[in-house]
């Protein structure tokens, strides 16, 4: 066997240095100090992309198209700012229903009930392959299509008549319409989550006596949630950007519908798109940074590497071993 | 004589066409510490899973301290388990698995008080006074507040060890539980394994640990092909096998 110790010196035939024997560190060597190597392509291309960026921004500071006064003029406009209230209750109201209709449809697609497995692949495959265009402009005929609601035993008797005109407003309808379709996204989010936790956690749980629910909700959605998490936010994002397209059912006092209709006072629809796209840019912003929180929450214990707080505890247990030590 | 704490006669489990066991018929008495060995894919794990009904039995009857396992028996009928029966008599029978399968989103004193605060309802003071101590039983008094990634395989299997503990079990069982760890972390596992069996624990034990299971065990039992080839007192079964394929076996482990 040929094992080298540092300092030992046996291979070469010398005589080892008293003292330097194996498990004696040997002095350490001086750090490297090589000339770097000339990289002339990065700077020319920083240079090049740095000077594109410059021309764009100063054709677009004075390109008179852009009218910034009237960008200014409108962003803070109340009317602008209610839409993008509505827009934001849109997309939080239509991405909570498809969270949880997600939910269901992915249980009951991993169920043994046949029954209950096929209907959840029939709604994602009706859901997941019409356009959601196609789907608003839909519900917003359903009103039509169905007069009213009749309460009672089917084909026997009915004991109240509710008329869908009344009952649902085009707002909701935008509602439930984005939500159905969203809901079918959220179903194979989550269900690629649920089917990411080992095996082995629900057989530990269960081997503990816990039940089917509190085995969901303990142990196999909170690891399930690493996963579950990072396409969500995707779908959130994209949320906000398809609340455009009520404009099919249709409501109209939303951002994109109502900064486009306020256009016909600018004459120029230009300012009115840089409006909402800055609404648009702020609402993301602001959901990426409560993404970036949500994922290092539902990260814990995914890594050896230790938080501050537990490393320092680890030092004061060290500590007080030694002051025991000493005393 | 009491009733034994587990009592199998002619336990069956196909999986499909596959028959893994096929009549397996023992009994394991309160306090006594059985160990299982026989090569791999002879049905020890499958018959160690039977018992706290993880799997279901195909044919014969199983029964944990003087009850069926997962199934109730009415007027000269088996009828199927609900899962809240099947939970409730889980409660009871602690298991230890070979991966350990440690809940990674918790530390380890909140693996270990999971069960008992969300199953028997404990209160969260008394559950965590309760999983310091049994940390303190296995050597981890210092590794509450880890996760288990954090910890070594030794570590972790004791704080599963521990965690099964928590429920207050009349009956451990044992699935390989040293089979996945470096070989200087087996001892510190076999250690606290030790210690139960000396507290009168009623274990069964799946192992390719012979030491242990000469030193440990009161009773040691063959398992080829999902039968039963051969069983008694682990020295005897150790030194004097009677049947060929225990002596092949034996010949290629110890």
């Amino acid at each position: 066997m040929a094992v080298s110790h540092p300092g030992a010196g046996s291979e070469a035939g010398t005589p080892p240095e008293p003292g330097a024997g194996p498990g004696v560190e040997a002095a350490a060597p001086e750090l490297i100090q090589a000339v770097p190597l000339r990289r002339p392509g990065r700077w020319i291309a920083a240079v090049l992309v740095v000077v594109l960026l410059f021309l764009f921004i100063y054709g677009a500071a004075t390109n008179p198209a852009y009218d910034w006064s009237a960008f200014g003029h409108y962003l803070f406009d109340k009317r602008v700012s209610k839409a993008a209230g509505v827009t934001l209750s849109l997309t939080v109201l239509a991405m909570f229903g498809g969270i949880i209709l997600g939910v269901v449809l992915a249980v009951m697609r991993l169920s043994p009930n046949p029954v209950l497995k096929w209907v959840s692949f029939g709604w994602l495959w009706f859901f997941r392959g019409t356009p959601i265009y196609v789907q608003l402009v839909f519900w917003g005929l359903v009103v039509v299509i169905y007069k009213q609601i009749d309460l009672g035993i089917p084909f026997v008797h009915q004991f109240a008549h509710i008329s869908t005109q009344n009952l649902l407003t085009v707002y909701w309808l935008a509602v439930i319409g984005l939500a159905l379709n969203e809901s079918a996204y959220m179903a194979e989010i989550v269900r690629a989550g649920l089917t990411s936790v080992d095996e082995g956690q629900d057989e530990a749980a269960r081997a503990l006596g816990m039940s089917w629910g509190q085995t969901m909700r303990r142990i196999v959605l909170p690891q399930a949630m690493r996963v579950i998490i990072p396409p969500t936010g995707n779908e959130l994002i994209s949320m906000l950007k398809t609340t455009s397209l009520v404009t099919a059912v249709p409501l109209t006092t939303e951002l994109y519908s109502r900064t486009r209709d306020l256009s016909v006072e600018t004459f120029n629809p230009i300012p009115m798109l840089l409006v909402a796209s800055a609404w648009y840019l702020f609402f993301t912003s602001v959901l990426m940074t409560g993404q970036f929180y949500l994922e290092r929450y539902f990260a814990r214990g995914a890594s050896r590497k230790m938080s501050g707080r537990q490393l320092q505890a680890l030092a004061d247990a060290q500590a007080t071993g030694n002051q025991r030590g000493l005393i | 004589m009491s009733e034994p704490m587990v009592r199998s006669e002619l336990v069956c489990k196909n999986f499909g066409a596959l028959r893994v066991l096929k009549g397996i018929s023992l009994t394991v008495d309160r306090g006594e510490v059985m160990c299982l060995v026989g090569p791999s894919g002879s049905g020890k794990s499958t018959f160690l899973r039977c018992i706290n009904h993880l799997e279901q039995v195909t044919a014969g009857r199983l029964w944990v301290d003087g009850e069926l396992i997962g199934y109730h028996e009415r007027g000269g009928k088996l009828h199927e388990m609900p899962a809240k029966d099947a939970a409730r008599q889980r409660r009871d029978i602690g298991m230890v698995f070979q991966k350990f399968n440690l809940f990674p989103h918790l530390t380890a004193l909140e693996n270990i008080t999971e069960a008992p605060i969300r199953v028997k309802k404990q209160k969260k003071a008394a559950a965590v006074d309760r999983a310091r101590e049994l940390l303190a039983q296995v050597g981890l008094s210092e590794k509450a507040k880890a996760y288990p990634a954090q910890l070594s395989g030794g570590q972790q299997q004791r704080v599963a060890i521990a965690r099964a503990l928590a429920m207050d079990p009349k009956l451990m069982l044992f699935d390989e539980p040293t089979s996945a760890l470096d070989p200087e972390l087996v001892g510190e596992v076999l250690d606290v394994m030790k210690e139960l069996a000396r507290g009168g624990m009623t274990m069964i034990v799946v192992t390719h640990e012979m030491g242990f299971a000469r030193e440990v065990a009161d009773s040691l039992v063959f398992m080829d092909g999902g039968v039963v080839v051969e069983s008694g007192k682990p020295r005897e079964v150790l030194s004097n096998p009677q049947h060929e394929r225990t002596k092949t076996f034996l010949s290629k482990v110890l």
